[in-house]
């Protein structure tokens, strides 16, 4: 009933060409923003923060740039925990040798180091693909994961093997060490993602998008019609390594302060942010926060019902907390093979037509 | 020259391990397609249900096995009818991810039933150095190596007189072939892909067996899928024969690096050295070893 768009005109190619042509989108997005940017941080205690919106912000980030190459490109890829580790690596050296940058330089230039690492391992998808192109993105995972533990120039010498982010203000505020405020923290992640989000849906959109698509569906035939497959895997690849280093620099600078790259970069990372975007829905963009969310929010939900609502043992829990990840995501699989944003544009197409399907 | 000869037999060794793991893959991937990701969790369930088995109940250890292989056949029967059987016509990498999902149910079930502690499989199998090469030549090569290649070698011969002169073997092969083509002759794709999953299973109770006597049974033995993969890759996703002589390159290629090169750029390359190995094999030959070419058309 007050989902629909009739009456609404489109009278310019702007407006035709609108990211979300429906005014109530519009009003929706604005809205959520609204909130998001103006009333959250003012909520915000360090438990949410760090339990939930960060891990959901910077996870968002990862799937974000996975699904650029996985759902729009179609290359499979299990390296996304050891590009995140070279996004984190990177800005603890670039945060330790030039105490003096801005923390959003750091980040982007994280990005730009984790792009040309991704387009090299990116290489071997111009002649392997599939199933076999995943398991050759595992040895950039594996690889990533040693070098960053073994070549000591990459942690500093330090005793441990930890990488440790120094204290960085940002306009006068801090946001990262141990006191940073967690309004901060919040805003700075949210600024970027709502940023890069907008960047990506426009990527994807346009003719570097299309051209990814046109490789997902038939890499032979896009090559027929004149997309030169060399350019375009690779710029996937670049992008969403960007995307990836950009997430795995906030993870270690902003979200956890100090990392081991076995830890925290390991290969289920990989996984984790492959599930986030398979259940979230290949292909979309508001999938992959969807996804995030999903993988982020439910641990943290079973844990409390088991834990505090059932009584179990924290072992238990988590062995029980397993199995039931394992039995939601085939559900998923099973209910809806395309991910939660599939569900989502169902809905929203039943609720143009409600209450009055006919 | 004794270290490069024992570097090379406890590579190959150790490749046969990885065989045993590849080939449940193999089985699988030829049969429906699916790329088995539970492989190593299924190792890892067959192991713990074992011993759990032995264990709880002190039976002796035939009688356990046949048990553990009455429930891989139930596992099978299982997924098959409330996964595979849903997703049927489903794109590969969503079949993948329901693997992934698998795993982490088998995982939360073998846990759950069994406890997440270290167990020990002893059913006698021989361990200690083999005595002949150690007097004679100073080499060092443990029984349960040998005894696993051994069976290997069993499994293999009986896979390959199943696959090739049993109706049943006939019939996966079909499958295998095309789905459709088999379907109309009039084979039951239900009944072959939990036939096929059974011996996926059965392969990995014989696999987890062997690495649980090598390194007791715990949640790392899963890990061993990953160090399959690249064997995989190696030899081709549809080679039996592919899955045994690329296990044997990464055992050795594996074992010399780590001797030879290893020392020269700080150690504990074996974690991504195979992955490497196989990455530069594929850029020359993208099917790999025994792989069926792969032949594109728009």
């Amino acid at each position: 009933m007050l989902y629909r768009e009739a009456g609404q005109f489109k009278s310019s190619y702007a407006a035709d060409q609108a990211i979300f042509p429906i005014a109530q989108d519009r009003w929706a997005v604005w809205a959520f923003l609204a909130v998001a940017f103006l009333v959250v941080p003012f909520f915000v205690n360090d438990y949410w923060t760090n339990a939930i919106l960060l891990p959901l912000l910077i996870y968002g980030m990862a799937a974000l740039g996975l699904n650029i190459l996985v759902g729009y490109c179609g290359q499979i890829s299990l390296g996304t925990g050891g590009f995140m580790a070279v996004g984190a690596y990177a800005s603890y050296k670039l945060m330790t040798s030039f105490p003096e940058l801005n923390m959003i330089v750091v980040v982007l230039l994280s990005g730009g180091i984790t792009a040309a690492v991704g387009v090299m391992f990116g290489l071997p998808s111009l002649r392997i693909k599939g199933f076999y192109l995943a398991v050759a993105t595992l040895a950039a995972q594996f690889f990533l994961v040693w070098l960053f533990n073994k070549v000591g120039w990459f942690y500093n010498y330090s005793a441990t093997g930890q990488i440790n982010a120094p204290d960085r203000f940002l306009f006068g505020f801090q946001l990262t060490g141990a006191s940073a405020q967690p309004w901060v923290k919040y805003l700075f992640c949210l600024t970027l993602l709502t940023v890069f989000a907008l960047i990506a849906k426009n990527l994807v959109r346009g003719r570097i998008g299309r051209n990814w698509m046109a490789i997902r569906d038939m890499d032979i035939a896009a090559e027929l019609i004149g997309v030169r497959p060399l350019m375009t895997k690779l710029s996937a690849f670049a992008v969403s390594s960007f995307y990836i280093g950009m997430a795995g620099s906030l993870l270690f600078a902003v979200y956890l302060g100090a990392v081991e790259v076995g830890e925290s970069f390991g290969i289920n990372v990989s996984f984790l942010v492959l599930f986030m975007v398979i259940i979230g829905g290949l292909g979309s963009i508001v999938g992959s926060f969807m996804g995030a969310a999903f993988l982020v929010l439910m641990p943290i939900l079973l844990k409390n019902f088991m834990v505090d609502g059932l009584g179990l043992m924290p072992v238990t829990a988590k062995h029980v907390e397993i199995l039931l990840m394992g039995l939601l995501i085939i559900f998923f699989l099973i209910v809806e093979p395309h991910g939660l944003a599939r569900l989502w544009q169902i809905t929203k197409e039943k609720l143009r037509m409600w209450p009055f399907p006919y | 020259m004794a270290i490069f000869i024992e570097t090379v037999l406890s590579g190959l060794m150790a490749g046969v391990m990885y065989a045993l793991v590849a080939l449940g893959f193999v089985l699988i991937f030829k049969a429906s397609g699916i790329f088995n990701f539970a492989q190593g969790v299924m190792c890892l369930f067959a192991a713990l249900t074992f011993a759990g088995i032995m264990e709880k109940t002190s039976v002796p250890w035939p009688i356990a096995f046949v048990l553990t292989v009455a429930v891989m056949v139930g596992v099978a029967w299982a997924v098959e009818r409330f996964v595979l059987r849903h997703l049927v016509n489903q794109e590969p990498i969503i079949l993948f991810m329901a693997t992934i999902g698998l795993a982490y149910v088998l995982e939360g079930v073998g846990d759950i039933i069994w406890g997440s502690d270290v167990k020990v499989i002893n059913i006698g199998l021989p361990s200690g150095a083999v005595d002949v090469l150690l007097d004679n030549f100073d080499i060092y090569l443990d029984k349960l190596e040998v005894f696993a290649a051994l069976i290997a070698a069993v499994l293999v011969g009986f896979l390959a007189v199943f696959f090739q002169k049993t109706r049943i073997g006939r019939a996966l092969r079909a499958v295998a072939d095309d789905h459709q083509a088999a379907l109309s002759v009039g084979i039951s794709l239900q009944t072959i892909w939990v036939i096929v999953w059974s011996v996926a299973g059965f392969v990995a109770l014989v696999a987890g067996i062997m690495w649980g006597a090598k390194s007791g049974v715990q949640f790392s033995l899963s890990l061993i899928a990953l160090k399959a993969l690249p064997v995989l890759i190696l030899g081709g996703f549809t080679s039996i024969p592919g899955a045994i002589v690329g296990g044997l390159i990464i055992g050795v290629g594996e074992k010399l690096a780590e001797i030879y090169v290893g020392p020269m750029v700080g150690g504990a390359i074996e974690n991504w050295f195979a992955y490497m190995l196989a990455l530069a094999f594929l850029l020359f030959r993208p099917q790999g070893l025994f792989g069926e070419k792969i032949i594109e058309r728009v």
